[in-house]
């Protein structure tokens, strides 16, 4: 009666596991491993040893200013005051450019800032992207996560820096701050009248909510036949047993067909990965190409027009205020 | 897993609902359709967050007698309501009283004397006098110019005032934050503030739609980009700003006026919005011409007879906004209509020009 729980029931514990030797000049895997019976409730037992090498060290480092400048930006705008800072930390921000600087780069307390943290915050990431696609090479893996991971690169890198500059202006582009980035979200979807008509925008939501729906499945059936060895999915993909039988019966039952032990992976990678990918289309073309995306749907035909409710604009009748 | 283990399971299943127990709808809500259905056109009533206000006081009334004589027959210094006929004009400054600066005890200041020298009721020494001179000469343009926006309704003094001499619900100009040098500051924005109902959005969305004459509108009309309309981001989130205080002063969400598919389109806005347009012109004309004028000709002190600042710290007067006269309310005080029991308020004597549409006209020849 095992695996009807969201923790582990079950904790495998061997000698710690070091891993492979590393090829001579890398850096060396560091941390004395040890285990720890709270973390194996929930996942390995084992904690370390990790290894960071050269990009991993650099990505941190780089990660470390971005994350500094913004910091230590906010915690300036309120006096260097601790209390404040932390009370108002969900309303303080590092705001880019105004739009009167274009694509200049500006003083640094005027947005220049705003481009130092985002160079470094973006150097982060991609240094810790070639790091998961060096380690997946190093063990011989398929570099899998690193694509998935470049997918969701790729709306970071349209939301801050290439539809920026295809607007001319790094004004265009998403504040550093809590409440400041979800406030420039609704102020974006309004200015371009109203994201939710963006078609990639809603393909974005559509493999959003694929992506739970795919992984609550998942996850359910597989803990379903975890009682038959179910969790041993790559074994059951090459060698079906009678979780991997009972699985598939279950949903051809339930919905007349099923997805493979192996298939159904690649379902999950490419939901999760189309939901960045389309929403970064998506982002592209606000703006760009499209200036009020409502609009857009009504003349593409997949949004009604409202009736008229004979409201006319005061400011086109004779004698107007401006 | 036995019987008497699932005892426990199920009485907590059972108890479950019990935790929803004080969730249940409020008594009263009203709920009342504005637009097409699906599109979430609809205003919510809650009685239990409406505003609580202060009862209207009965307006003076005073048969006028034939043959009175004017006010400014009668009393000295009379320059905006000298052609009353002198119970009206007694009438009025009674009424003025009451919804301004109603006498308290104790207080020397209030009363008639908070802006009259008791001993020289003709005397400007005190500098009320000439602001509520400026006052009443707004409340008048209001009344006769600005219909689009009061309708029929008017407002009187008390519409803002609500007994009290600065009423409740007034802005000035932010300052900006103090320069931290090389680091950046928040600008005028990302604070929990009031004035656009703690968002983050900027927070003095008055000095440039109120008092200046900003474009409000951001949200293109056209499908694809065109290089006649260009609106950065930040000018969205002003006008952001603009609409949730309009939001907040009117107690009433965005679809009051706009169906939110297309926020920037008249032809599927309800006519709400076309009152708010006239309503903006008509605050910034009112702010313009009878507020900030004061303080440039040097009226208007840094602190008023009570010691309450009556200037901002960029140096400008107390001004108004929508929820100057609406405090949370669609239509203020609900509607109630006091104007026909104040005719003085309700035009200007023929022939009077302001200053500043006589500046217009000679600008525009």
């Amino acid at each position: 009666m095992g695996y009807q729980n969201i923790f582990n029931q079950v904790q495998v514990r061997g000698p710690l596991e070091t891993g492979i030797p590393l090829p001579a000049g890398d850096f060396p895997r560091f941390g004395q491993p040890t285990s720890s019976y709270f973390l194996g409730r929930f996942a390995n037992a084992q904690i370390g040893p990790i290894y960071l090498g050269r990009l991993g060290v650099a990505s941190l480092v780089c990660g470390f200013i971005a994350i500094e400048i913004i910091g230590l930006n906010m915690w300036a705008s309120v006096g260097w005051d601790p209390v404040q800072f932390f009370r108002l930390m969900p309303w303080l921000a590092l705001e880019p450019p105004g739009p009167e600087w274009g694509l200049r780069i500006p003083p640094l307390n005027q947005g220049g800032w705003w481009l130092m943290a985002g160079f470094f915050l973006t150097a982060s990431i991609l240094l810790w992207w070639l790091r998961t696609y060096r380690r997946a090479i190093a063990l011989g893996m398929g570099t899998h996560v690193a694509w998935a991971f470049a997918s969701a690169i790729w709306l970071y890198l349209v939301l801050g820096f290439i539809r920026p500059i295809m607007m001319g202006s790094w004004s265009e582009a998403v504040p550093f701050g809590i409440f400041p980035h979800l406030d420039w979200t609704a102020a974006f979807s309004i200015r371009y009248g109203n994201l939710f008509y963006n078609p990639f925008h809603a393909l974005s939501i559509v493999f959003l909510y694929g992506s739970t729906l795919l992984f609550a499945m998942h996850g359910a059936t597989i803990l379903a036949v975890g009682r038959y060895g179910g969790e041993r999915e790559l074994e059951h993909i090459t060698d079906r047993g009678t979780a991997a039988e009972r699985a598939a019966l279950f949903w051809r039952w339930t919905m007349g067909w099923n997805a493979s032990f192996e298939s159904i992976h690649r379902w999950a990678w490419w939901f999760a990965v189309l939901t960045t990918l389309t929403g970064g289309i998506g982002i592209l073309l606000t703006g760009t190409v499209v200036d009020n995306w409502y609009l857009f749907a009504v003349q593409n035909g997949f949004a009604p027009q409202y009736p008229p409710t004979g409201v006319v604009d005061p400011a086109t009748l004779p004698g107007a205020q401006p | 897993m036995t019987a008497t283990k699932r005892v426990p399971l199920l009485l907590a299943v059972g108890a479950l609902p019990a935790l929803l127990a004080a969730c249940e709808r409020p008594a009263g809500l009203q709920v009342e359709q504005l637009g097409p259905s699906g599109a979430g056109m609809e205003q919510v009533l809650n009685p239990r967050v409406q505003p609580v206000e202060a009862p209207i006081p009965p307006t003076l009334v005073l048969p006028a007698q034939e043959g009175e004589p004017l006010a400014r027959d009668v009393y000295q210094n009379v320059q905006v309501l000298g052609d009353l006929p002198v119970s009206q004009f007694n009438a009025l400054m009674t009424n003025i009283t009451n919804w301004v600066s109603p006498a308290k005890a104790g207080d020397p200041n209030s009363g008639c004397n908070y802006c009259h020298n008791p001993a020289n009721m003709a005397s400007e020494e005190k500098y009320t006098y000439a602001v509520a001179r400026s006052m009443i000469n707004m409340t008048r343009t209001i009344n006769q110019d600005w219909q689009s926006h009061v309708k029929a309704t008017g407002v009187t003094c008390w519409t803002c005032h609500r007994g009290q001499p600065v009423p409740a619900n007034v802005w000035v100009e932010a300052a900006p934050p103090r320069s931290r040098g090389l680091l950046q500051t928040q600008g005028r924005q990302n604070m929990p503030m009031a004035s656009v109902a703690w968002a983050t959005l900027p927070y003095d969305p008055f000095t440039p739609y109120l008092a200046g004459a900003e474009n409000i509108r951001v949200v293109s009309q056209r499908i694809h980009r065109s290089p006649d309309h260009v609106r950065s981001i930040q000018a969205t989130e002003a006008t952001y700003g603009l609409m949730m205080h309009m939001s907040d002063a009117l107690g009433v969400n965005c679809t009051y006026c706009h169906n939110s598919r297309n926020f920037g389109s008249w032809y599927t806005s309800r006519e709400q919005r076309v009152g708010s347009w006239y309503a903006i012109r008509m605050v910034r004309e009112s702010n313009n011409t009878y507020i900030t004028p004061l303080v440039r000709a040097g009226v208007i002190p840094a602190r008023g007879m009570d010691g309450g600042a009556r200037l901002g710290p960029m140096g400008d007067a107390l001004k108004i906004n929508c929820a100057t006269c609406h405090n949370g309310q669609a239509k203020p005080m609900g509607g109630v209509s006091m104007i026909k029991d104040v005719p003085a308020l309700a035009a200007h004597p023929p022939g009077y020009v302001s200053a500043a549409r006589a500046a217009a006209a000679v600008a525009a020849g």
